[in-house]
């Protein structure tokens, strides 16, 4: 049994036939070749795989493609805006936010996740919304500070456009 | 770590989503936000030839008040739960408990239906919605039928539903006037799950004293449970820290607690005494505040 799902990724429409058992971390990195989503756990745990759906962060490994038709996907690779990376990307590239870069992709779409709905976030606000993605690199210390230095980059951002 | 092979169905209505279930019988699982059985199923430990996914009945998801009920679609999430000023508001109670649950990817994906029909010993919501007297609604082709929370969990992630029926909505009664609660857990630090979680309800008479408390407690035993002993206790009674502490010492009575590598079963029962203590003397705290 195939169905056709119809997705947006990144801005970009898609049409596949998939099997329903595919995975969505799969279809992304297996069917588009969007290897910016990791794999870690493969368990529900770890959030490596963490991809924004319909603007929330889930966990890929523990949606089916399925699941997904229809919606409004954001992976790794759709946060830049013409060769600018996005204001989260620079806060762990200025605040030393990784180590070996297992984590980062999922760390920084949850960040995301998090400012778009809380732009004044508390350090607790922070470690609350990441708490459902693990790093064996860095302490976290040095992803909070990013994601604290992309949320004051974003209020001037809005400051200047207003 | 790939799932067996199944067909999908994702029915736009429920009418539709009883058929699939009354045609594909005990071969088909339902599918609400899959964080608990897509895991079982990628581990093999489940392996349904047709899963019926709710995700697509809009009607199953959504938060409202019936004059002083608030009714909860089944397909209602984690976050929504959680965020949800209607509840915050009139029964924050459940609201509380939502916000406990794993993580934020889990608190987006997985819904209350779910999360009860799942009938985990550790989750949370079983022990709000059975401090909250809670009905479950349970639907199938051949009719409708309402369940106390109390009757809907029966054992080790086993509960009332009957094959062919889908859990639609639960409903409580909003909190009244004089009415505090708390929902407080220990959570294990490697899942997230509760080794132990309370939820407590007290409301007070316009004296001030106990008129009645809820007392729901997760974690300890095969299946979540109300602390009657407990209540009975505090009954009536000028609440103070002494009168709580001393109910709170029955908060496993009668039950027999279950023990594993997280905690031993004493260590259950003893931290079932704490958090019960800690539970009723915030939600007493916030019952007279509301005065
Ligand atoms: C990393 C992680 C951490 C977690 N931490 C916690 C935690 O701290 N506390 C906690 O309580 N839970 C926790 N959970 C479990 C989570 O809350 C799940 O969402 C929940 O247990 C199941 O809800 P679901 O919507 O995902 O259901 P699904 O996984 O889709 O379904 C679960 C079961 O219920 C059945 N079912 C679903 N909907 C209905 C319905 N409407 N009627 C009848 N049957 C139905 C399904 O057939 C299946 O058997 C965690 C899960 C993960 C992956
Ligand atoms: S790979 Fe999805 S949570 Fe770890
Ligand atoms: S940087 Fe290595 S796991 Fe986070």
């Amino acid at each position: 049994m195939a169905i056709r799902i119809a997705v947006k990724v990144n801005g970009r429409a898609q049409v596949h036939d998939v099997e329903p058992r595919l995975l969505l971390v799969h279809y992304l990195r297996d069917v588009l070749s969007l290897t910016g989503t990791h794999v870690g756990c493969e368990t529900s745990l770890c959030g490596a795989c963490t991809v924004l759906l319909d603007g929330q962060a889930v966990k890929s490994c523990t949606l089916l493609a399925v699941q997904a038709d229809g919606a409004d996907i954001t992976t790794i690779e759709g946060l830049a805006r013409d060769g600018q990376l996005h204001p989260v990307q620079e806060g762990f590239w200025e605040e030393h936010g990784l180590q070996c870069g297992y984590c980062t992709p999922g760390m920084i779409l949850a960040g995301v996740a998090l400012l778009n709905e809380n732009p004044n976030p508390s350090e607790a606000d922070i470690r609350r919304a990441i708490a459902g993605n693990l790093c064996r690199c860095t302490g976290y210390q040095h992803i909070v500070n990013a994601i604290q230095s992309a949320a004051r980059k974003l209020k001037q951002k809005s400051r200047k456009k207003s | 770590m790939i799932p067996r092979g199944f067909d999908y169905f994702s029915p736009q209505t429920l009418e539709e989503a009883l058929a699939l279930v009354a045609e594909h019988g005990a071969e088909a699982k339902l599918l609400a936000g899959g964080h608990s059985l897509l895991p079982m199923m990628k581990l093999r430990l489940a392996a349904p030839g047709v899963l019926i996914d709710l995700g697509r009945i809009s009607d199953l998801r959504a938060i409202r008040e019936e004059g002083e009920q608030i009714v909860i679609g089944a397909m209602t999430t984690h976050a929504e739960i959680e965020k949800s000023g209607l509840l915050r508001r009139r029964a924050p109670l459940l609201a509380e408990a939502a916000a406990e649950i794993g993580d934020v990817q889990v608190r987006n994906r997985g819904t209350l239906g779910g999360a009860l029909a799942h009938a985990d010993p550790a989750a949370d919501y079983p022990a709000a919605v059975l401090a909250l007297d809670a009905e479950l609604t349970l639907v199938s082709q051949r009719g409708t039928r309402t369940v106390a929370a109390q009757d809907f969990f029966v054992d080790l992630l086993t509960t009332a539903l009957e094959p062919g029926e889908i859990l639609t909505e639960i409903r409580f009664a909003a909190d009244g006037p004089r009415t505090g609660s708390a929902y407080l857990k220990l959570h294990q630090p490697a899942s997230g799950f509760a080794i132990v979680g309370v939820a407590t309800r007290v409301q007070l008479d316009s004296k001030g004293k106990c008129e009645a408390t809820a007392v729901g407690v997760t974690g300890v035993a095969p299946k979540a449970y109300r602390a009657t002993q407990v209540e009975r206790a505090l009954k009536g009674k000028a609440l103070n820290e002494r009168i709580i502490a001393q109910a709170a010492g029955k908060a496993a009575a009668g039950v027999e607690p279950l023990s594993d590598l997280h905690a031993s079963a004493r260590y259950r029962k003893a931290m079932a005494e704490v958090f019960t203590r800690r539970a009723l003397a915030l939600a007493l705290e916030r019952a007279r505040r509301r005065q």
